[in-house]
């Protein structure tokens, strides 16, 4: 039960990191307006780094572009985009997601 | 003649405001999903090395779902402390849109209360909060609170929780567990879609930002890869979004 330091190095690092966009906007926008194109712009993140997350881990392995059908991945996600649309629910997603790729690692 | 009930009860009796146990019923909803992602990220972390010391501590104090997959990931790769501290400030650099969007709803309180407001703040709980003000011009500090403090002693407690699970098992993705963080993150691709009016648009949107994403992290890294993808696809969004 043990911290060891080089760990807990890493821990704050990633969290002073995490804490500063979390909390500089509402410290200081909560003071000014943003221009209206800032706020579009800002309004298309969450997509845009979810799509690029969800391309880096489904369409990628150990750096490399992975398209074959061998990639149980692509495949897990067939359902388990559908089952998002369907039930826009984030825990069946997930469910989903695992249970998916459970049983084609399992088949393959 | 333009106020309804619900602002001219708000601005009349001030007491009225969402208590700290609503914020906890608030999040109700929430815990499951929260559950088995902190519960499989828990696993994960245990069988990238970590102790379940440092994984309290990881969920305690960085509180961040994908932060922390892709943290346990990075430390079982043996990449430098720099690194994983670049590549999840990257991947968490989307917080800024999450803390921007409410800061409206919290100008009655000072910075320093804003700052513990944002220090908890997720996308799960900002999904809630701003669905609640969806309805009222302030949201309340407490009810934040406890829906904030709520989602956090899940988060911990289920990361501890497959901990504990992490030990009996040596390889996750046998059980598909490693498939978590992408689900989850077709979840929130998919919500944060759902939830606009401008799906095509936002399709495309997300189209390019994949294509930028997996086109640049086969060359480069694939922290440089979100980071381009995201300000890339971002801009297109919104200058197409200017021209219609």
């Amino acid at each position: 039960m043990e911290v060891r330091w080089a760990i807990l190095l890493i821990i704050l690092g990633t969290a002073i990191v995490t804490f500063i966009p979390r909390v500089l906007p509402l410290m200081v926008l909560s003071r000014f307006e943003l221009p209206e194109w800032g706020i579009r712009w800002l309004s298309f993140i969450p997509i845009s780094v979810m799509a690029a997350l969800v391309g880096q881990e489904i369409l990628m392995a150990d750096g490399e572009i992975s398209l074959s059908a061998g990639n149980v991945e692509i495949l897990a996600a067939i359902p388990t985009f559908f089952i998002a649309i369907k039930t826009r629910s984030l825990l069946a997603t997930v469910l989903t997601g695992i249970i998916s790729l459970m049983i084609l690692r399992f088949l393959f | 003649m333009s106020l309804s009930n619900a602002e001219i009860e708000s601005a009349v009796n001030p007491s009225d405001e969402d208590s700290f146990v609503l914020g906890v019923k608030d999040c109700i909803p929430t815990l499951l999903g929260y559950l088995s992602i902190g519960f499989a990220a828990g696993v994960v972390e245990k069988t990238a090395g970590l102790s379940i010391a440092e994984i309290a501590l990881l969920s305690f104090v960085l509180y961040a779902g994908s932060a922390q997959f892709i943290a346990a990931g990075m430390i079982a790769a043996n990449s430098s402390t720099t690194a994983i501290i670049i590549t999840i400030f990257f991947v968490n650099v989307r917080h800024i849109l999450l803390s921007a969007a409410l800061s409206p709803y919290f100008r009655h309180l000072s910075p320093f209360k804003n700052m513990l407001i944002g220090t908890l703040l997720t996308d799960e709980t900002f999904g809630v909060a701003i669905n609640k003000a969806a309805h009222k011009r302030n949201i309340s500090e407490k009810w934040m609170h406890g829906l904030n403090i709520t989602a956090w002693l899940n988060w911990v407690m289920a990361n501890i929780a497959g901990a504990y699970f992490g030990n009996w098992i040596s390889n996750p993705e046998k059980f598909g567990l490693d498939y978590a963080l992408p689900a989850m993150f077709i979840g929130l691709l998919v919500l944060s879609i759902l939830g606009r009016k401008k799906i095509k648009l936002d399709v495309v949107v997300a189209i390019i930002a994949v294509v930028i994403s997996v086109g640049i992290s086969s060359v480069f890294s694939s922290s440089l890869g979100v980071i381009a993808a995201t300000i890339i696809a971002s801009t297109i969004g919104m200058v197409l979004e200017k021209w219609k």
